[in-house]
């Protein structure tokens, strides 16, 4: 089954199960260690969706109620690519966040912060056949949490991604350049490499921004790819 | 030339991502057996897990890919899927994909759901993989009243945890 498996991620590259520092990993990471599967179809295959299932404002934080958000307006927009260096065509983008002041339209989100009525805070939107994705919101807020005292978390978009297969899924958090909360952060300093917590951490962008309306965000994302068969080689 | 990138770090899916990740009971094509899939999760105190996400993948009766789902657990740690017994896939007995999303997890989990009793689980490749004393942990069983339900127990950071795969 070796030339239609994904390749594995190297050490360094993903965070632990167990952080310590990230106090919630304590009860539910794994205690055992996990058990190596060699890829079958269960884990190549997976869902597909349709660029028709998306609503026209889906990708528009900034255009899904009567009035505007308050916040600032920006732009996110990347490439999802495979670790061959491949465009990842087709793959659903889920994203989430708070809006300017910090604050999720959760019920369980009980931060002292104003709600917006003019905001909800998710997105989606399916790459096209280059990769790409756009969307339009504002920037997040900063928002405290209960793992230490004086905890903040930095401000964040969630971002999920199902890539063209079951193994291929990912979730995680896209993070700002500059933001002093960065180095405090022990969801993002989880990542052992150095060079993987910068691959989290969006890139401002002059050709991206629009003069007079909003600041331009480049975030690319690569996602596990099959491995090089000798004949590709 | 193949150009080599390194993939996107994973982070936990947090407490709030219902707010975009929209739920879905029901895995589509319900054609053969059709089953209620009761998944209960419980962290390493015995808790109930109340803010996972769980995702399905399963191939239909005939062992062809494929049915997803997805749900969000409730305050007793329960979500419940609606569809049929998957079938044989190619050497593989009947099961179910799973992936575990929640706070306090970095990256996801990976498991399968068995079913009990099923005489092919003898010669699965993969429940070959397990040891044989924890292979129980990935079988679903049939409720006692109704054998149309079938209860499957995820029970993170303990001595009797669930096997999780390294995918
Ligand atoms: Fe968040």
């Amino acid at each position: 089954m070796s030339q239609n498996t994904y390749r594995r991620h190297a050490p360094g590259d993903q965070p632990p199960y167990l952080y310590k520092q990230y106090a919630s990993t304590v009860r539910r990471a794994p205690s055992k260690p996990l058990i190596f599967l060699p890829h079958t179809l269960s884990e190549t295959s997976g869902p597909i969706f349709r660029p028709s299932a998306i609503g026209e404002t889906d990708h528009d934080l900034t255009r899904q109620h009567a009035g505007e958000p308050q916040g600032e307006r920006i732009i996110v927009t990347g490439r999802v690519l495979d670790d061959n260096g491949r465009a990842v065509p087709n793959a659903l983008i889920e994203i989430w966040q708070t809006n300017a002041a910090g604050r999720y339209r959760h019920a369980k989100d009980n931060h002292q912060a104003p709600l917006d009525p003019n905001f909800t805070g998710a997105g989606r939107a399916v790459t096209d056949e280059n990769g790409i994705y756009r969307f339009v919101t504002i920037k997040p807020g900063a928002y405290p949490w209960k793992n230490h005292h004086n905890a903040w978390r930095p401000a964040h978009i969630h971002f999920s991604l199902f890539g063209p297969a079951f193994c291929t899924r990912l979730i995680t958090q896209m993070y700002f350049p500059g933001d002093p909360l960065i180095p405090f952060d022990p969801v993002l300093q989880s990542i052992p490499d150095e060079k993987g917590r910068q691959r989290l951490v969006a890139k401002f962008d002059l050709d991206t921004t629009q003069p007079d309306w909003a600041l331009g965000y480049q975030f690319n994302i690569v996602l596990r790819g099959r491995e090089a068969t000798p004949f590709e080689k | 030339m193949i150009m080599e990138l390194i993939p996107t770090p994973s982070q936990t899916i947090g407490p709030f991502f219902h707010i975009c990740l929209t739920p879905q009971t029901d895995l589509g094509d319900l054609t053969g057996e059709r089953i209620r899939l009761v998944c209960r999760i419980l962290d390493g105190d015995g808790t109930p897990v109340n803010d996972a996400m769980i995702e399905v993948w399963q191939a239909g009766a005939a062992g062809e890919y494929g049915r997803f789902g997805r749900l969000c657990t409730n305050e007793d740690g329960v979500c419940v899927f609606e569809t049929a017994k998957p079938g044989r896939v190619a050497a593989q007995a009947p099961h179910v994909n799973v992936q575990i999303f929640a706070r306090g997890l970095l990256k996801q989990l990976f498991t399968r759901i068995y079913f009990e009793g099923e005489p092919s689980n003898l010669n699965d490749p993969i429940l070959a993989l397990v040891p044989e004393d924890r292979r129980g942990t990935l079988m679903a069983r049939p409720n006692a009243e109704d054998s149309s339900v079938w209860n499957f127990e995820i029970r993170l950071c303990a001595d009797s945890e669930t096997v999780f795969f390294d995918v």
